[in-house]
C-alpha cells in the first residue's frame, strides 16, 4: 500500500466546533435585536453599526499585519461581534468619528494590546463605551427620538428621568407618571441605547444562545436576579423613595450587559459557582451605582469591574475534583 | 432512573456501525507476528527457537514477573525467526513469527461447543488457571487479570464490576459478544466472583445497547447474586473510576486504586476469555475485534487469532477505502495511530478505525477563548485549559498540585475545544514528566 498514513495522538475525532460558529451564534443572537434599533432609530443606527463593524474589523486587521506583523486573519468573527456590541452599546444620534474612536479603543487598547482574542481581561466593547462615555460625555448622554414610541417627546431614557426626578425630590408616585409603561419597556418604545431598548427581543437572543449551548443561565440570572433581589429590598423599605424591582430589570442596559456583555467567554469566570459570584457581584455593583452613583446607569461599570476580578475568581472557585475531598 | 457518572463527560456520536454484524471467523493469515510485550509490565520471555513447530494455543513465551502475563501460539506451524517489529506504540518490539502450517491445536484445549455451567473450582484453581491461560484486560488496558483478582493486604473486595459499557463510539466487539455469548460471559463472571470471594456482581451496560441489556439481563435470572445495571450513555463510562462511580455511587479517592471502595472492574471480554480458560482450558490467543471506519466498506466483527496484521483485517472488511488517514488500533477517543498496516493485533486490540480524510481533519489551532468547555467534559474534575499552558512552560510542580496525576487521557477536552486546541498532548508531557518527578522522589 502506497498511502501515507497520518500519525497522531488521541483523540482522532473532533466534535467540530469552533471559535468562529460560537461568534457566529451570538450574532445571530444578537440580531433581532438589531433589527428592531433600525426600525425604531432609522439611518442613524444603521450607518452606527456599519461604522463600528467596520472600524472595528480595519483595526483589527491593520493591528494585525503592521504592528504585530502576524496572519491578519479575522475570519475568527470576533472582531465583528465586538463591533456589533460596542455600536449596541452606543446612542444611535453619536457623531460616526466618535464611534470610530471607540472601535480603536476597544479593539487597539482592550483587546489587541493584550495579545488577541482571549488573552484580553476587560471586555472589549465595553471598554470602548466607558472610554467615550467619559470622555465625550455629552454627546454620550444625547439620545435620538424613539420613532416607535407613542409619546415621542423625549429621548431621555427612563433611568435619567428617575435620576433627575429623585435628585430634585419629586416623590416617586409623580415620576412613574413620566415614564414610559411596562409594556413599552418591554417591547422597546423607549430612548436609549441602540441595542439595550427591547428587553424581549434580548430575550429571545438568550433563548437563542442557551438552546445552542453556547452559554449557560448562570451569569445573566444571577445579574438579574440579585439587581432584582437588592432593588426589591431598597424599595421595601422606602417606597417613596426608590422605583420597583421590575422597573429596574427592565430599563438601562440590564438586559443587553446581562444576557451579552458580561457573558463574554472570555472575560468571565469557568466555573459555574464562578459565575455565580461573579453575575452578583456584577448586580450589586450596578445596584450601588444607579442608586448612590453620580451616573443614572451602572452596569457597564460593574462588568468591567468584575472583569477584574475573575482571575481571581478563577483561582478561588475550582471544579470539584473527583475523588477529592468532599 | 438510568445511572452515570456525575462529573463532565462528552456525547460524541456512536458510530455503532457494526452492531448488527455477527462475530465471523477471519481466516488465517500465513504468517503470524506475536509479540511479547502484548500486557502493561513486564514483556514475557520466549521459549521456542527458530525451527521449532508448534501448535495451536502452545506456550511461547512465559510471564516474567507477577506483573507479565503467558503467551501462547494462535496458530500451529514453525518458528520462523525472533526478531524486534515495531508495533502499535511507534517502537521495535520483540516478536515471534511463525509459517502458518495447517489448524492443529493442542489436545488438551476442548474446542466442543457444549456449555458447560456447572463445576466445582475454588479459588485458588480459578486463579491458577487465569495465569496459565495469559488473561489480561481486554478492554485495551491489557492489565494482567490474576493482579486484579489479588488485592494488597488489608483490603477486601465486596464487588465484582464487569464493564460492558464500551462507551467509545464505532466499537461493537463487547456489544457482539454479549449477544452471541452472554451465557459464557455470566458463567465467566461466576468463576470471577469466586476466585475474588466476592458476593455480588453487576454487569454495566450502556443504554445504546438495548438488545444487549434485555439479552444478559434474561440469562442472569438464574444467577440471584448478579444483576445488570443499565447505564446512561456518556463517555468515558467505561473508565474504571467511572464505571465504579456509576454502578456502585462510589468514587474512588484521588490517588488510590479502585480497591480501595472494594470494587474490582473487569470488562466482557476478559470474563469471556476467563470462561475459555477455566473451562475449555484454552489460552489467550484469539479475541473479538471490531473493523470499522465511515469509509469501510463492510464493517465487521471478526474473531482474529492475535497476531494477525491488521492489514488482513481491513482487506476482510472490503480492502483499504481510498481516502483514509489514519488506521487506529482502539476506539477514536483513545487508540492509537498505526505508522504501517503490517502491525499485528494483540491482546488489547478490540477494534481497527480507518479514520477517513475529512474526520481525520483538523483546523488550525487558536487561542484559547475560555469557554470553559474542557472544565465541563472533564470526567475528573481537572482544569485542562489552566494544565496545557503549564505544561507549555515547564511548570511540573504546578501541574503536580493542579492534580495532573489523575489525567485519565480520556481526549474529552480536546474533542471538546472549539479552537482546535491539543489540549490532551500536553496533558500527556505532563502526566509523564510529573510521573517521573515523583517516583524520582522516592
Amino acid at each position: 500500500m502506497s498511502k501515507i498514513l497520518t500519525i497522531s495522538p488521541s483523540p482522532h475525532i473532533h466534535q467540530e466546533s469552533s471559535v468562529s460558529k460560537i461568534m457566529q451564534s451570538v450574532i445571530i443572537a444578537l440580531i433581532p435585536a438589531l433589527i428592531w434599533s433600525f426600525f425604531v432609530f432609522g439611518l442613524p443606527a444603521v450607518l452606527t453599526t456599519l461604522v463600528s463593524v467596520i472600524a472595528c474589523v480595519g483595526f483589527e486587521w491593520l493591528i494585525k499585519k503592521y504592528l504585530l506583523k502576524v496572519n491578519p486573519s479575522v475570519s475568527d468573527g470576533s472582531a465583528v461581534l465586538t463591533g456589533i456590541l460596542l455600536a449596541m452599546n452606543l446612542p444611535a444620534s453619536l457623531p460616526l468619528w466618535i464611534v470610530i474612536i471607540g472601535a480603536l479603543i476597544a479593539i487597539g487598547v482592550a483587546k489587541m494590546s493584550f495579545g488577541g482574542l482571549g488573552n484580553n481581561p476587560f471586555n472589549p466593547a465595553l471598554v470602548g463605551r466607558v472610554f467615550l462615555l467619559i470622555s465625550f460625555p455629552v454627546q454620550m448622554t444625547t439620545w435620538p427620538i424613539n420613532n416607535n414610541a407613542v409619546d415621542a417627546t423625549t429621548g431621555a431614557t427612563p433611568l435619567a428621568l428617575i435620576k433627575a426626578g429623585l435628585k430634585s425630590g419629586t416623590p416617586v408616585s409623580d415620576i412613574m407618571k413620566e415614564l414610559p409603561t411596562y409594556s413599552d419597556l418591554f417591547i422597546g418604545n423607549i430612548g436609549g441605547s441602540l441595542g439595550e431598548i427591547s428587553v424581549v427581543l434580548l430575550l429571545i437572543g438568550f433563548i437563542f444562545m442557551l438552546f445552542k449551548k453556547i452559554i449557560s443561565w448562570h451569569i445573566p440570572v444571577s445579574v438579574i436576579g440579585s439587581i432584582f433581589i437588592f432593588t426589591g429590598i431598597l424599595w421595601l423599605i422606602n417606597p417613596d423613595q426608590n422605583i420597583n424591582p421590575v422597573y429596574h430589570i427592565l430599563t438601562g442596559g440590564v438586559m443587553l450587559g446581562a444576557i451579552f456583555m458580561a457573558t463574554d467567554m472570555v472575560t468571565s469566570p469557568m466555573s459555574k459557582l464562578g459565575q455565580l459570584i461573579f453575575g452578583v457581584g456584577i448586580g450589586v455593583i450596578t445596584v450601588c451605582i444607579r442608586i448612590w452613583g453620580a451616573y443614572p446607569e451602572g452596569i457597564s461599570f460593574a462588568i468591567l469591574i468584575m472583569n477584574a476580578f475573575t482571575p481571581l475568581i478563577n483561582k478561588f472557585v475550582k471544579p470539584k475534583l473527583f475523588g477529592g475531598k468532599q | 432512573m438510568l445511572r452515570t457518572f456525575k462529573i463532565g463527560g462528552i456525547h460524541p456520536a456512536a458510530n455503532k456501525l457494526s452492531a448488527n454484524k455477527e462475530i465471523e471467523n477471519l481466516p488465517l493469515p500465513d504468517s503470524i507476528t506475536i509479540l511479547v510485550a502484548q500486557h502493561i509490565g513486564a514483556p514475557s520471555k520466549v521459549i521456542v527457537s527458530k525451527g521449532d513447530k508448534i501448535k495451536v494455543g502452545q506456550l511461547v513465551a512465559t510471564s516474567a514477573g507477577f506483573v507479565s502475563a503467558n503467551i501462547h501460539s494462535s496458530v500451529s506451524g514453525t518458528v520462523s525467526k525472533i526478531e524486534m517489529v515495531t508495533d502499535s506504540s511507534g517502537y521495535k518490539k520483540e516478536a515471534i513469527i511463525i509459517n502458518v502450517e495447517g489448524d492443529e491445536w493442542d489436545e488438551s484445549i476442548d474446542r466442543s461447543p457444549k456449555i458447560v455451567a456447572n463445576f466445582d473450582f475454588d479459588a485458588k484453581y480459578i486463579s491458577n488457571k487465569i495465569v496459565s491461560c495469559g488473561i489480561v484486560g481486554l478492554g485495551g488496558a491489557t492489565f494482567p487479570t490474576h493482579v486484579k483478582l489479588m488485592p494488597p493486604s488489608g483490603m477486601k473486595a465486596k464487588v465484582l464490576i464487569i464493564n460492558g459499557a464500551e462507551c467509545e463510539p464505532y466499537l461493537t466487539a463487547d456489544h457482539r459478544l454479549m449477544l452471541e455469548k452472554g451465557e459464557e460471559i455470566l458463567i465467566g463472571t461466576k468463576l470471577l466472583m469466586i476466585a475474588l470471594g466476592v458476593e455480588k456482581a453487576v454487569i454495566g451496560i450502556e443504554n445504546n445497547k438495548p438488545d444487549a441489556i434485555s439479552n444478559i439481563t434474561k440469562l442472569s435470572e438464574k444467577y440471584n447474586d448478579i444483576t445488570v445495571c443499565a447505564l446512561k450513555v456518556k463517555y468515558p463510562q467505561g473508565g474504571e473510576k467511572q464505571l465504579i462511580k456509576a454502578v456502585t455511587g462510589n468514587e474512588v479517592p484521588s490517588g488510590s486504586l479502585p480497591i480501595s471502595v472494594g470494587a474490582v472492574v473487569n470488562n466482557v471480554g476478559t470474563t469471556f476469555a476467563v470462561y475459555e480458560a477455566v473451562i475449555k482450558n484454552k489460552p489467550l490467543f484469539e479475541r473479538v475485534i471490531t473493523v470499522t471506519g465511515k469509509s469501510v466498506k463492510n464493517p465487521s466483527n471478526f474473531l482474529v487469532r492475535l497476531g494477525t496484521p491488521v492489514g488482513n483485517l481491513i482487506e476482510a472488511a472490503g480492502g483499504m477505502p481510498n481516502d483514509v488517514a489514519k488506521v487506529v488500533m482502539g476506539g477514536p477517543m483513545m487508540g492509537k495511530s498505526l505508522t504501517s498496516v503490517d502491525i499485528p493485533v494483540s491482546k488489547g486490540t478490540s477494534g481497527i478505525l480507518v479514520v477517513n480524510e475529512k474526520e481525520g481533519h483538523r483546523n488550525e489551532i487558536e487561542n484559547c477563548i475560555r469557554c470553559g468547555r474542557c472544565i465541563e467534559a472533564c470526567p475528573m474534575g481537572l482544569e485542562p485549559y489552566l494544565l496545557m499552558p503549564l505544561a507549555e512552560n515547564k511548570r511540573w510542580d504546578d501541574m503536580e498540585s493542579l492534580h495532573i496525576m489523575d489525567c485519565i487521557e480520556c481526549g474529552s477536552c480536546t474533542y471538546t475545544c472549539p479552537a482546535n486546541r491539543p489540549i490532551l498532548d500536553y496533558l500527556r508531557l505532563g502526566k509523564s514528566t510529573v510521573g517521573t518527578i515523583i517516583r524520582n522522589r522516592k
